[in-house]
């Protein structure tokens, strides 16, 4: 074995206008190994790695490559070079078989043919090597997304990579899905490949990898060998302070329901039943959890109960009053005038408009509250005014109203939408996702806020794909599978347990039987 | 890179400016290959726009058909809608204005047929706009292939409209009778005889152009539909989240463009023709769009940007005038090129600009 390292990143600076996103950034990944790299959302993970794999260009600094000194225009240069790349959101044309896809920007020449024979002849040769089995000629439509990361992989491979950037991998697994992935990274180590990957989740780090770095605010502030270090340690390397990894609460008060959910259905505009006669209620002083997998009806079920998409059937009950989910034409505004408030799962796309200032931003979906309008005009004075009272208390930085929403961090988006859904004292609080996307100190924070909602009586429904989050927060934790509820469990459910129901062990029958055997 | 990472100055003011500065340098070059000389010709343009009364008084007027049909581009905008059927609104304001004037010129003086011309110009574009923003908003019809359509169908109508309805009896004109003193509004001339305008037809049109420019500013930043329009024209989804109806937020912002397209006509049938004739939009409601892109759909960058173009029509009218070889036409390639680089190549100078301005803010940054 030669002791050359694989990758070795010498003083990297990037800046993007005022931000600094690396600051002199030293990085070794010994060859044959896998390293973790570890960090807040908007430490620079990302960057690092986009700059490694020619997406950018570094202001200063030199990167070597199994000991030469080499510059990457390019993501072609970076293949070149032996360095793949398996995006968190996968770049893979969905109506092409895997092997289309496979030699996609690789076909060798115009006539497919050729290749395509030589590329099939090739995908048998990794999948026996590597143990990564996915069918040539499936529509990556019709797989799952577990198997669509494996293409991703096979995609790297089929390129001759020798170190494989791997970019938060488990966000969209399931458990048991992610137990494979690494599974098989293990086996591409034992081959000699080299793993870089990308995450904030501490488990995973500890799990799988040989080393880790730490990244922080666009530095690197700790390498360690991941046998000598511990959850904890990491932790608060990443925060840059000791971090509370549980949340503190109380049992729970749960008193009468104020949301009950009956036979709701709701079907998409595809023509597709996404969520499948779902029943449930919300009590007043409890969170319940929706665990699942993403893509499993939980987002249709939270968005229909917001008033932002309609139901086929199904009626909703809150705070007594009834309503006929299928017929009604209530939208958001009129769920709002309900007393239910909603963080939806996704800020960019729906929580926020990027383009306006904070305080705009704060008023979204109350804009017609009387206390924010003088007459036909808006009291911008008033707004201002509850802009920077929510600022100040929820710590929202930097503390300027006036600034555009989009130059606020992740977490500190999410507390401008927290603090505007919160504040109106709402009776039921739907909240998806609450922390994705969200750097540690944030998370604490707004975990806490939830906590604090339930202890003042009202109703929570969390939806979230972090089990951890799930677990940690919810009083009760009810499983989406395939648009339907699979199962409940109390506060202290087990994790494998709830792992199986969200891959869809049938029901709870087959769940039980099957343990008993 | 978003405009965000740019102060708003030079968001606002050094790329419009380049912008029109890159327009200009092109335009140089063409006169050049003509064969006169291109500073000359730079003179005559804004002399025969500024230097003298009756220039201004031109610039101005055309200026006021700008504003018109710029407003009503920008408030679609707003909105994330692109109406390019300012030609066919304003085409229609025509028809509300003629039909006010008519029924009431005889009767009363002009400022009281004026509140229902402002009045019947502003419907009939507003209706004339109703029917592609139902269908966008309805139907998903794309407002940019409707509203097209409309043009030629406005066209159409008011050829037939003024050949078999309204033309003057036994008159071969394809147009109405001309308006008695109680349809027409005074001539700024004749207003503030100091001012020296002459027979240019400027008139209190421009005051209502300006004030519409205000009534738009304070409807799209200080009101709540402005602010359902703005968040909806931002991101749809979340606008619907926010409990914004998406077809009450475009139909309402189609009703205000079309209005604003359709009062147009007060300046040009009111104010300077005193009768409804064939084709008297001539392209203002398209060039309306390189004015809304330009003015960055701000009232003030709009009134800015229509005056510009007020000066090209005007001085470019006195430049072929005094140099033939620069044709009506060459005219029209000069105007062509500035709505080109305002409009279509408007993110041209952008991300040069964004790499000029990085480096110096880091160095801030780093001090700070």
């Amino acid at each position: 074995m030669n002791d050359t390292p694989a990758i070795k990143l010498r003083k990297i600076n990037k800046s993007f206008g005022p931000v600094h996103a690396n600051r002199d950034i030293d990085l070794v990944v010994k060859k044959g190994s896998i390293h973790g790299i570890i960090g807040e959302n908007g430490a620079g993970k990302s960057t690092l790695m986009s700059i490694l794999y020619g997406f950018y260009q570094a202001d200063t600094g030199d990167i070597i490559v199994n000991g030469n000194k080499v510059t990457i225009p390019d993501s072609k240069a970076a293949i070149t070079l032996g360095i793949g790349m398996v995006h968190q959101h996968f770049m893979l044309v969905d109506n092409f078989s895997v092997l289309e896809n496979v030699i996609l920007g690789a076909e060798d020449s115009q006539r497919l043919a050729g290749g395509i024979n030589r590329a099939r002849g090739e995908l048998r040769r990794l999948e026996e090597e590597y143990e990564l089995r996915v069918d040539p000629d499936a529509l990556i439509q019709d797989l799952p997304v577990g198997l669509q990361q494996r293409v991703e992989i096979l995609k790297a491979l089929y390129r001759s990579a020798e170190v494989l950037i791997l970019d938060e991998p488990t966000g969209v697994l399931t458990p048991a899905e992610a137990d494979h992935l690494f599974k098989i990274l293990e086996v591409l180590r034992s081959e000699g490949k080299t793993i870089l990957l990308i995450t904030h989740k501490l488990r995973e780090i500890m799990a799988i990898t040989d080393t880790v770095s730490v990244m922080r605010r666009g530095e690197m502030v700790a390498t360690r060998k991941t046998a000598e270090t511990s959850m904890e340690e990491l932790a608060e390397l990443m925060v840059g302070r000791s971090v509370l990894l549980r949340v503190d609460k109380k049992p729970a008060e749960p008193a009468a329901p104020v949301m009950e959910v009956e036979n709701l259905t709701v079907t998409d505009s595809r023509g597709v039943v996404v969520v499948k006669d779902v029943s449930f209620s919300v009590r007043a002083g409890e969170i319940v959890g929706i665990a699942g997998v993403s893509g499993n009806g939980q987002s249709e079920l939270l968005e229909t109960l917001a008033g932002i998409r309609r139901a086929t059937s199904g009626t909703l009950r809150i705070n007594g009053e009834t309503i006929d989910l299928g017929t009604s034409s209530l939208d958001a505004a009129d769920m709002r005038a309900k007393s239910m408030a909603h963080v939806p799962e996704d800020r960019h796309r729906m929580g926020l408009i990027n383009s306006f200032s904070e305080y705009e931003n704060s008023i979204l979906g109350y804009h017609r509250d009387p206390a924010y309008s003088k007459g036909p005009l808006l009291d911008l004075a008033a707004i201002r005014k509850n802009a920077v009272a929510e600022i100040e208390k929820y710590d929202i930085r930097p503390p300027n109203p006036m600034l555009r929403t989009a130059n606020f961090s992740g977490g500190n988006q999410q507390k401008i939408v927290l603090a505007r859904e919160i504040e109106r004292d709402p009776d039921v609080l739907l909240v998806g996702q609450p922390t994705r996307g969200v750097d540690i100190g944030a998370i604490e924070f707004i975990h806490k806020r939830l906590v604090e909602m339930r202890d003042a009586g009202k109703g929570v429904l969390l939806v979230s794909v972090e089990l951890d989050e799930i677990r940690a927060l919810s009083d009760r934790v009810l499983v989406m599978f395939d648009g339907k509820i699979v199962g409940e469990r109390g506060s202290d459910a087990d994790e494998g347990e709830l792992g199986l129901l969200m891959a869809g062990v049938e029901d709870e029958r087959n769940l039980l039987e099957g343990a008993a055997q | 890179m978003t405009a965000g990472q740019l102060p708003r100055w030079v968001d606002y003011g050094l790329i419009p400016l380049l912008n029109l500065a890159a327009a200009f340098l092109v335009s140089g070059l063409v006169v050049v290959l003509i064969g006169e000389n291109p500073l000359d010709a730079v003179r005559l343009l804004v002399w025969g726009s500024l230097g003298y009364g009756e220039g201004i008084g031109f610039t101005l007027f055309y200026a006021t058909n700008f504003i018109f049909t710029g407003l009503a581009v920008a408030v679609a905008f707003h909105a994330g809608l692109f109406n390019i059927g300012g030609e066919g609104q304003a085409y229609l304001g025509g028809l509300g204005v003629a039909l006010a004037c008519l029924a009431l010129d005889r009767y009363v003086p002009w400022y009281v047929t004026l509140p229902f011309a402002i009045l019947g110009s502003a419907a009939m574009g507003a209706a004339w706009a109703f029917i592609p923003a139902w269908l966008q908003a309805t139907r998903g019809s794309h407002v940019v292939i409707t509203t097209i359509m409309f043009n030629f169908i406005a066209s159409s109508l008011m050829v037939y409209l003024l050949n078999n309805a309204l033309k003057k009896p036994g008159s071969m004109q394809p147009e109405t009778r001309t308006f008695e003193v109680g349809g027409r509004l005074p001539f700024l001339n004749d207003i503030f005889p100091a001012a020296g305008f002459g027979y240019a037809p400027v008139n209190l049109s421009l005051f209502i152009a300006l004030a519409a420019c205000f009534l738009v500013w304070l409807v799209i930043w200080r009101t709540r539909l402005g602010f359902e329009i703005r968040s909806f024209g931002a991101n749809a989804t979340a606008a619907i989240y926010a409990g914004i109806s998406p077809v009450r937020t475009i139909v309402i912002t189609m009703l205000m463009s079309g209005g604003l397209a359709g009062m147009m006509a007060i300046n040009e049938i009111m104010g300077s023709q005193h009768r409804l004739l064939i084709d008297f939009v001539t392209g203002y409601g398209f060039v309306g769009i390189a004015v809304a892109l330009m003015g960055r759909a701000h009232p003030v960058g709009i009134i800015l940007a229509s005056v510009l173009f007020g000066m090209l029509y005007q001085g470019g009218a006195e430049l072929s005038f005094e140099m033939p070889n620069i044709t009506r036409d060459m005219i029209i390639v000069i105007q062509g090129l500035v709505i080109l680089f305002a409009g279509a190549l408007e993110h041209m100078f952008r991300p040069a600009i964004i790499r000029l301005f990085t480096p110096s803010q880091r160095l801030t940054a780093r001090e700070a």
